[in-house]
């Protein structure tokens, strides 16, 4: 005999410590089985889109460090690019090479994250967290000699960066990507063939290669699936084309691979570093800028692969010195389209695994 | 046996009236003074001790050296928390690992991060139902004014608006040190509150 | 290399096949007439050598007189892309249809345009605010939002 049971709603969020933030899922359960899931955003609205409209090029920078807060450098970066889209600047080869490598260090640094708090919601409470934030803490000390700050870095100028890197810098990062490798290795042996760990997340929260591409999930969410799409590639930005580096992806698009595709990507971004290092040419860090820069009349789009996904800033310029309309492509945002399809059918303590694995960031979602 | 009414009287209404009398005599003749208010009592008792200053002390010494934080992070400054609660500036050197999702297991409220009027209810019901004695940090400039994006359509700005603050952090946001030091000075607060 | 195909070429392609849809075109975009944005869209999702099956961004810029709705649509396969605009004249009840049904991922940035624009989308399945509360008046990305 069947037993009938009585959905019931509950809500998760937008005050719970594994939703990363202050999203909110109202869920419906049959007993422990979810059965619809509608996501609520805006609790971290701060209109930004707005506030830009009453700044000059520059001044917008700052803001968008605060965009997603887990990777400011590559926020920045997407946003010069497209400034310098839109005003036709060309970049000196330093400043190039002083991109590249902090945006690869970036990545490293918000995959750390979110693996490291993918782990904490599988259950690891706290020691792989610890373990991926002593990593994290070096970086930042990095980001820290270059631009004296250790979140809101504020580091990219349009036609160029802030400042030339100290020589200690270099000493310190040919030390660090030396160590990295180990370092990831050790999170391997720590974790990739854990059975809890494989218990958790193989096949929980599929997503296929299909829906995938129609909901326009993009970064890891969509690499994990098997297809090979990436910026880097497909659209190569800033000096992309001259480095070698391979494309990790998944098979199944499951909450494992999600999570093998950036460990991966670490080590890819480890070799770019290599690259560029070794590369780097001395010379000039920035072009000449007026400081009330007038682009011409227009619109650009600027997009780069964030560690989350396709992050696009589109502007439209009216000739003034501020921007007409600033749009931002939100990879957080759109990589959630998906998510009800990815929990239906799970069970309630599968969400966070789910959530975790898609990685957001909800200063980026809300913006 | 026949029962005389008269013999079950053994006094008379006249005498029970006066025994009454007397009784209430002998309560007023000894109320003539006013009972001393308790404390004052105790005052009087315990003259030239120092138990209650201690006890001050101590409720405080237990209060401040094990701060349990509300889980709070609605933005960025939740980076730098967790910086400072992880293995390199360890926070729990001034007893502070613990870290609490629910409010009603926690005594402070570290704000990290933009407030918005849509965030804004859930804030004050936290807020109300964390148990007495409470504390809250506003860390970061958004918490404190609302920052960078105080003159936007939908952002608070500064918790005071909803939540008195003890402490304010200033910067953008503020180093693991900044918010070590706010701990502190906060358990130098608590250190001088009266008790009893 | 990823390729940005010419707004005139593809808009000229699509005058031929529904006559009356394209307003004008450039290098980089062409503009589609509100009432023909489903048929192309559709025609250039599944159109083989077009194959537009992801869906970058959806945005609108408001210009006064009109608002402008930007697509810009990628092909995987090709590794090319596209923008594409219509337009929504006045300032009331303004919509378009709704392109959902053919990429999920318009599902949040439309609700996002229609909250923050007040462009409303018809035929989309859960036309509500997004980020901001019921009871919030205006629409603040309106270049006339104080």
């Amino acid at each position: 005999m069947a037993i009938k049971t009585e959905p019931f709603v509950l809500n998760m969020g937008p005050q719970h410590p594994s939703t990363h933030g202050v999203f909110r899922m109202r869920l419906t359960l049959d007993g422990e089985v979810v059965v619809d899931l509608e996501p609520i955003f805006g609790y971290l609205h701060r209109g930004i889109e707005k506030l830009v409209e009453g700044r000059t090029y520059a001044q917008i920078i700052p803001i968008t460090d605060r965009l997603d807060y887990a990777a400011p450098m590559s926020n920045n970066l997407a946003y010069v690019l497209a400034v310098e889209k839109l005003a036709g600047i060309t970049v000196p080869e330093r400043a190039e090479y002083l991109r590249v490598i902090m945006a690869e260090l970036q990545r490293i640094a918000s995959h750390l994250l979110a693996v490291g708090s993918f782990l904490n919601d599988c259950g690891a409470y706290f020691t792989p967290f610890l373990y991926m934030w002593r990593e994290r803490e070096s970086i930042v000390d990095l980001f820290d000699m270059v631009c004296g700050q250790r979140l809101t870095y504020n580091y990219m100028r349009i036609g160029g960066v802030s400042h030339d890197v100290p020589d200690e810098f270099l000493v310190a990062l040919d030390k660090f990507v030396g160590r990295m490798p180990f370092f990831i290795d050790e999170y391997d042996q720590l974790l990739a063939e854990n059975e809890i760990l494989l218990a958790r997340t193989k096949g929980v929260g599929i997503l296929s290669k299909e829906l995938a591409i129609n909901s326009s999930a993009s970064g890891p969410v969509l690499r994990g699936t098997g297809v090979e799409w990436d910026i880097r590639r497909a659209a190569p930005y800033s000096i992309y084309d001259r480095f070698k580096f391979d494309i990790p992806i998944g098979s199944v698009g499951d909450c494992y691979d999600r999570y093998r595709v950036r460990v991966e990507e670490m080590r890819q971004s480890v070799r770019i570093i290599n690259q560029a290092m070794k590369q780097l040419p001395p010379g000039e860090i920035r072009s000449e800028v007026p400081p009330l820069l007038r682009p011409p009349v227009g619109e650009a789009y600027g997009h780069i692969e964030s560690p989350k996904g396709e992050l696009g800033f589109y502007l439209v310029s009216d000739g003034s010195i501020a921007p007409y309309r600033l749009h931002i492509r939100p990879p957080s945002l759109i990589n959630l389209t998906a998510l009800r399809d990815m929990i239906i059918g799970w069970k309630i303590q599968d969400v966070v695994v789910v959530l975790g694995s898609i990685d957001i960031c909800l200063g980026e979602v809300d913006r | 046996m026949e029962i005389d009414i008269n013999e079950k009287q053994v006094y008379s209404s006249t005498e029970l009236n006066k025994v009454e009398a007397e009784t209430i005599e002998a309560l007023r003749m000894g109320s003539q003074q006013v009972i001393p208010d308790p404390d004052e009592w105790l005052a009087q008792e315990l003259k030239g001790n120092v138990l209650l200053t201690t006890v001050d002390f101590f409720l405080n010494w237990a209060r401040r050296s094990s701060l349990w934080t509300m889980l709070c992070f609605p933005a960025c400054c939740a980076m730098e928390f967790m910086s400072a609660s992880a293995s390199r500036f360890d926070l729990s050197r001034f007893g502070m690992e613990i870290l609490r999702a629910s409010p009603r297991q926690a005594d402070l409220m570290i704000t990290a991060g933009t407030l918005t009027w849509k965030m804004a209810p859930q804030i004050k019901r936290i807020y109300d139902q964390m148990a007495e004695p409470k504390w809250v940090i506003a860390m970061g400039a958004c918490a404190i004014t609302g920052g960078t994006f105080a003159q936007s359509y939908s952002v608070v700005p500064g918790y005071n608006h909803l939540i008195p603050v003890d402490v304010y952090v200033p910067g953008c946001p503020p180093r693991p040190e900044a918010l070590i030091h706010a701990i502190q000075m906060l358990q130098d607060k608590i250190a001088k509150r009266k008790n009893l | 290399m990823a390729l940005t195909l010419s707004g005139e070429e593809i808009g000229a392609k699509l005058e031929e096949k529904f006559p009356g849809s394209i307003v004008e075109s450039d290098k980089d975009s062409f503009l589609v007439r509100s009432e023909f944005l489903l048929p192309v869209a559709d025609y250039l999702k599944d159109t083989p050598g077009l194959d537009f099956d992801f869906l970058s961004y959806i945005t609108a810029v408001d210009y006064y007189e009109y608002f402008e709705v930007v697509y810009r649509l990628t092909s995987l396969e090709h590794n090319h892309s596209l923008v594409m605009k219509a337009r929504c004249y006045g300032r009331d009840n303004l919509s378009l249809p709704s392109v959902v049904s053919l990429w999920r991922g318009a599902d949040f940035q439309e609700r996002e345009i229609y909250d923050l624009m007040g462009i409303s989308f018809d035929s989309h399945p859960n036309m509500r605010c997004i980020f901001l509360w019921d009871s919030f008046e205006g629409h603040p990305l309106r270049r006339d939002y104080l």
